[in-house]
């Protein structure tokens, strides 16, 4: 029983450590670079969920499409451009200027959103 | 259920009389066009007083020659609504190599694959080269086009075709159109043929002879359907303003995974079953994604359109049947 003891003591010590060793690295990420913003918009039942959304500059958006269809999300200005996401799939652009970003479906035009970056 | 599905057609047949166009006038711009069209609006059996009549081993029975349409395969969709997709398009070819009249050959509406594949489109040519039709004809969906501006799909199936694939052939005195609306999609909008090919196909009818019946063909609705879900083709009203002179339009659409039939004037429209998995009727899903069946069910929901056309009667049957019958 006290050899089995020692041997969880001698792992959990280098994991404690490098526990700690992340929290103080993500700390200081987190420093430099206030807020690294992230918002999501999932794809579901052919529409873009929030169809409008509003996030400040420096976020990260990720679409993720729930559908049995594949989808896309292009920008009508040819700012961004995903690859077709088929079912649990996902794209990911950060937002680096302010501005309206709309965009679509390209394979179900219909499908609309736009990504309000402040 | 079979009485709903009756009066759906007499109402059906009723609109077509209080049309306003002159009965007389009509019967004769019809007359290829005929009798034969099934008057169902959604999936399920078809039924047409043509086709109640006798289809079986009489189908094709006097016909000049018959082709047949298939639609919608999306070789590679593995969901819920249909888990073998290559299956029911085998189930689908061995129906067509078992029609009592062999058709001169096939057309494929398009959606042939579900994400563009090499490996889909692999699938897809294994299992048509069963055909006993060897002449197919395509068009690309927009699943078709996904990864590379259609560059494969061209590649493979678009052989001779112009611009992103449209094209035209004369077959026995019919002229088929071939068209391509999924390609370079407007935001917001349905699908859409673009002015570089309506250019082409103004040219292409240009000078042909009013009687000559005309079968135009394309993935998306021609026609409007449901524009909420994009069931529709923007600027089809200039491709249909080429047609107007005719005297008998067949147009051929897939797309909606279900039986659509309109007769406006001189142009009848018809949209076939998949061979993939059914979607639902206009409005009555949030979406128009795949729709689940039972699975003794999907059989009875995928099918193909066969068209008998004879030159003599000058007449045109559009036959609907479903896979499982």
């Amino acid at each position: 029983m006290t050899k089995n003891k020692l041997w969880i003591s001698g792992v959990a010590a280098p994991v404690l450590i490098a526990t700690m060793l992340l929290a103080l690295s993500s700390r200081v990420t987190a420093n430099a670079e206030p807020s690294a913003p992230a918002a999501a918009v999932k794809i579901d039942n052919f529409v873009f969920g929030p169809q409008t959304i509003t996030v400040p500059v420096g976020t990260t958006v990720t679409w993720t499409n729930v559908d049995d269809i594949p989808h896309t999300a292009v920008s009508t200005d040819g700012v961004f451009k995903s690859k077709v996401m088929d079912t649990d799939e996902k794209f990911s652009y950060t937002f680096t200027k302010a501005g309206t970003y709309s965009y679509y479906c390209s394979v179900h035009p219909k499908m609309t959103g736009k990504v309000v970056v402040q | 259920m079979p009485d709903k599905k009756q009066d759906l057609i007499d109402q059906k047949l009723q609109d077509l009389n209080n049309d306003g166009v002159d009965r007389r006038g009509f019967l004769k711009c019809m007359a290829w066009a005929g009798t034969g069209l099934v008057w169902t609006m959604s999936g399920g059996i078809p039924v047409s007083r043509a086709f109640a009549k006798g289809y079986g081993k009489d189908a094709g029975k006097g016909a000049d020659f018959t082709f047949v349409q298939i639609s919608d395969s999306h070789i590679g969709f593995n969901k819920p609504a249909n888990p073998d997709v290559t299956a029911t398009l085998q189930t689908a070819i061995n129906k067509i190599n078992a029609m009592p009249h062999k058709p001169d050959f096939i057309i494929h509406t398009g959606d042939l694959s579900q994400l563009s594949k090499p490996s889909e489109f692999d699938t897809l040519d294994q299992v048509l080269k069963g055909a006993s039709a060897k002449q197919i004809f395509f068009v690309p969906g927009e699943h078709d086009m996904l990864t590379d501006n259609g560059e494969q799909y061209l590649q493979r199936y678009g052989k001779g075709t112009k611009g992103t694939g449209w094209s035209s052939f004369d077959h026995k005195g019919v002229h088929f159109v071939g068209l391509v609306n999924v390609a370079n999609l407007k935001a917001g909008g349905m699908g859409s043929l673009g002015n570089e090919q309506l250019e082409w196909l103004e040219n292409d009818l240009k000078g042909r002879s009013a009687s000559t019946p005309i079968v135009l063909f394309a993935h998306i609705p021609l026609w409007t359907i449901y524009p909420d879900w994009g069931w529709g083709t923007d600027d089809s009203e200039q491709a249909l303003s080429y047609v107007k002179r005719f005297g008998s339009v067949t147009v051929l659409n897939g797309h909606i995974h279900q039986i659509m039939q309109k007769v406006e004037g001189k142009v009848s429209f018809h949209t076939a079953m998949s061979t993939a998995f059914p979607q639902p009727a206009p409005g009555t899903a949030p979406s128009a994604g795949p729709m689940k069946v039972p699975a003794d069910q999907l059989q009875r929901v995928l099918g193909i359109t066969d068209v008998n056309y004879v030159v003599s009667g000058r007449s045109l049957a559009v036959v609907d049947s479903p896979l499982g019958s």
